[in-house]
């Protein structure tokens, strides 16, 4: 890499909202992973629809990311110029798309928490973060609708596609307790009503979960070990591959505009 | 999932055309109606038309490919929203083009079967590399406002369903175009590398663009009759040329140069490009483009590697119905 990372000053909002712009950017761009390879047309068109309200979350969250910080930082800087380490996403986002039970499950163990969680947020006494919410909780509700009709439906279709999706669960299930976990530097927001406490929405989460999984006739795990590491940069390996392409033309051209 | 409630056409015989329906469906046609699907029609336009329009919507689908290419490399996220909505149109395009294809009377898995097997065409176009970003804007500026030369006439084609879905295209293939310019801009006000990745793209985009427009005039082999019955407007050579007229100002604007030295304006205003190489033609329509095979391979492979999604799609709704005739029953 020809072109150096940028220093970014972690105070707890700025944090806060890097995270949740991190989420929205890594779970957008796999999704736009699958633009012209999905099962059928009506799926690109749903799959880019849904990467493309994230890259819109993450885009006004890395804005107000750069405004509360005030260094000069910006989107692209933050999108681009960072490198694993200094990336805060959930690691369930940035697991590879596998195939398209791994990616449905993948959405709708997010967006069934995303959806709580930002109807809770638009109570915050942030009024950006508010803003934000409000919108990304619409967009969070359809993902919710898509996916979940389709762990349905492939749950309770064929016996290869139960198969898959069973499987889906079981691989991915383990990165779910980290959505719900807070740590000190979030807590001080959440005293001050800036963020909400993301742990009281895991029952109605699972509640949703379980409902749906009941109809597709499939099992959630009993294994209770969650793994942990995105919020402070212990990602997986798979998340320096997927850096290395989406930062592959700032890196090489230095300072250049697009 | 693909419908399959217009099949029943498919078998019928047409043979009984008589000369007086034929002659009143040329009158129709002459008269700048619409034909609409329950009309009569002559089994070969029905025939030319499923061919055109499932060519044409083969070619939207297979166009996401160059364009997916960069999605995750674009260079910023503005530009990364812009293009995944770009080839997220250009997906919607093909499902209109599929069900006005179907209109006609085949099936979109039947008209995506004959693709996957090489048996009908797409535009040649999508045979070529995306190999830098430059190529992105190249495609949106030159392919685009070719396909905007050739489809604007198509909005007043004879055939209804058609003419309407070219409407909503076109609109938005203006917009493609005009972003794709704004890439080109962008990198022509930029760093001399910049620069020199946009004059790279138009140089390798240039000729392959002006043979989006089709064989010559003089070879052109489906012309006579499309033009009769008002589905094509303009010859090929008359397309090709207004686009050189509209492009030539365009590159002066950006400060490239297209890579033709021998092109002149006459005294008409028109500009004179030297000859195409129809052999480069002919070779990437008969499969010898640098991309073919990947192409089609990639469509394989989302096909293949979806058939166990649309079958599940299939199986659970299936299972929906003996449930719902089930209570029914009770």
């Amino acid at each position: 890499m020809t072109v150096a990372n940028i220093s970014v000053s972690e105070t707890p909002l700025v944090l806060y909202t890097l995270r949740r712009a991190d989420d929205a950017l890594i779970l957008g761009h796999r999704l736009s992973e699958w633009c012209g390879h999905a099962p059928m047309l009506e799926e690109d068109m749903a799959l880019a629809n849904m990467g493309l309200d994230l890259l819109g979350q993450a885009r006004e969250l890395y804005s107000y990311a750069a405004k509360v910080e005030g260094r000069g930082n910006d989107e692209d800087k933050f999108a681009y110029l960072r490198d694993v380490r200094q990336y805060r996403n959930l690691l369930l986002l940035e697991q590879p798309n596998g195939d398209f039970a791994r990616t449905m499950v993948r959405q709708f163990f997010y967006a069934s928490f995303a959806d709580l969680y930002w109807r809770a947020m638009m109570r915050s006494t942030d009024a950006t973060l508010a803003a934000i919410a409000a919108k990304s909780e619409k967009e969070s509700a359809y993902h919710v609708r898509h996916s979940s009709e389709w762990i349905v439906r492939l749950g309770d279709g064929t016996e290869e596609s139960h198969r898959r999706a069973q499987s889906a669960i079981d691989e991915l299930w383990a990165f779910t307790g980290e959505m719900f976990s807070v740590d000190d530097s979030e807590r001080a927001l959440i005293d001050a009503g800036i963020a909400i406490d993301p742990a009281p929405l895991r029952s109605q989460w699972l509640k949703t979960i379980t409902g749906v999984a009941d109809e597709a006739t499939l099992a959630l795990p009993t294994n209770d070990w969650m793994q942990q590491g995105g919020r402070s940069g212990r990602h997986s390996e798979h998340l320096g591959h997927l850096l290395s392409e989406l930062q592959s033309m700032p890196r090489t051209f230095p300072g250049a505009t697009w | 999932m693909y419908t399959q409630a217009l099949n029943s056409s498919d078998g019928e015989e047409r043979h009984i055309e008589d000369a007086e329906r034929a002659a009143q469906f040329q009158a129709r046609i002459d008269a700048e109606e619409r034909i609409e699907p329950n009309d009569w029609m002559p089994a070969a336009y029905r025939k030319t038309l499923t061919r055109q329009i499932s060519q044409h919507a083969h070619s939207e689908i297979v166009g996401m490919l160059p364009e997916g290419n960069w999605i995750t490399r674009a260079p910023s996220l503005r530009r990364k929203a812009a293009l995944l909505a770009k080839v997220q149109d250009e997906c919607g395009h093909g499902l209109y083009l599929y069900a006005a294809a179907e209109t006609l009377g085949s099936s979109r898995e039947e008209l995506v079967d004959l693709m996957l097997a090489g048996k009908a065409k797409y535009s040649s176009i999508f045979n070529y590399p995306t190999l830098t970003w430059a190529d992105i804007g190249t495609i949106g500026w030159l392919v685009d406002g070719a396909a905007i030369m050739n489809q604007i006439p198509l909005c007043r084609c004879s055939y209804g369903p058609y003419a309407r879905a070219m409407i909503r295209v076109c609109k938005e293939e203006s917009f493609h175009q005009r972003q794709g310019f704004e890439i080109m801009l962008t990198l022509c006000r930029g760093t001399d590398e910049q620069k020199a990745m946009a004059q790279d793209a138009l140089n390798r985009w240039w000729w392959p663009v002006l043979m989006m427009f089709g064989p010559p005039d003089q070879v052109s082999q489906h012309s006579d009759t499309s033009t009769k019955w008002k589905i094509k407007r303009f010859s090929n050579d008359e397309l090709r040329q207004k686009f050189v007229d509209a492009t030539v100002p365009q590159a002066q604007f950006l400060g490239l140069s297209i890579p033709d030295p021998g092109m002149k304006q006459n005294e008409a205003g028109n500009w004179e490009y030297s000859a195409i190489d129809w052999e480069e033609f002919k070779q990437v329509l008969a499969g010898n483009g640098p991309c073919n095979r990947d192409r089609l391979a990639a469509r394989r492979k989302a096909h293949d590697d979806g058939a166990w999604v649309r079958e599940a799609a299939v199986a659970y709704a299936e299972k929906r119905r003996q449930r719902s005739t089930l209570q029914a029953a009770e």
